[in-house]
């Protein structure tokens, strides 16, 4: 297991990719799975960086391990933060049209979406959310 | 990375984006839109070699789809596979008009 310890903050989401790429990159995992590993890293990420320590800042732990059989990278987010459960949230209505669409929470949703499996829980004063892909 | 291309045609403007349209870039675009929406009547985008785009990316279109709503039309042109089912998953391909 690989783990990356950071400040939360926008400038650092090329960091983070970089961290979670470097651990797939010997699995030759196709372009699409390693874009929505990608989408799904970059909007918990942000997340963290805008709302966890609000309105202060804080940091991120993000660890990263790839089991085999079947092939499947697992990457866990770690804050300090307020207790929040993302999972909780309501997904967002994607039939309104266009004046009427909000753009928060579609984030969490495309994770949701594109993960095999995706899971929170908060513990001795932590937020740790976890999600699986297979590769 | 973004690269961000215009062209100007009259009242229409091509918006051609190469790379990624993501947390780190998409404020890049918007100030491009910002700066140049005013008086448009056709605005395309062409994403042909966009290769990523987030929420951050989709927020982006969806504000400037909003304007167009109101001064006339938009376009997002040629999107790869993988970008076409991020639209198709977030409902994006109802509100926004995507030409293969």
């Amino acid at each position: 297991m690989k783990e990356l310890y950071i400040e939360a903050k926008d400038e650092n989401l090329n960091q983070v990719l970089a961290f979670v790429d470097e651990q797939l990159e010997a699995y030759d995992c196709p372009m699409k799975t390693q874009m929505q590993v990608d989408i799904a890293v970059e909007e918990i990420f942000v997340n963290i960086a805008h709302y966890a320590y609000e309105p202060s800042k804080g940091s991120a732990t993000i660890r990263a391990e790839v089991t085999e059989d079947p092939l499947s990278v697992s990457l866990t987010f770690v804050d300090n933060g307020t207790p929040y459960d993302p999972l909780a949230k309501e997904d967002p209505d994607i039939t309104l049209t266009a004046e009427d669409r909000q753009i928060g929470g579609l984030g969490i949703f495309m994770v949701k979406k594109s993960m095999d499996d995706i899971s929170y829980e908060y513990k001795d004063g932590q937020n740790i959310l976890t999600i699986k892909k297979n590769l | 990375m973004l690269e961000i291309n215009k062209k100007v045609d009259g009242t229409a403007l091509t918006i051609m984006l190469t790379g990624r349209l993501d947390t780190t870039t998409a404020p890049e675009l918007e100030e491009v839109i910002n700066s140049s929406i005013s008086g448009v009547e056709s605005l395309k985008f062409d994403v042909s070699n966009m290769e990523y785009i987030s929420s951050a990316g989709l927020r982006i279109l969806l504000s400037a789809q909003k304007v167009m709503n109101k001064q006339g039309e938009m376009k997002v042109l040629h999107p790869s596979d993988d970008v076409k089912e991020i639209f198709e998953v977030t409902g994006f391909s109802d509100i926004l008009s995507i030409e293969d």
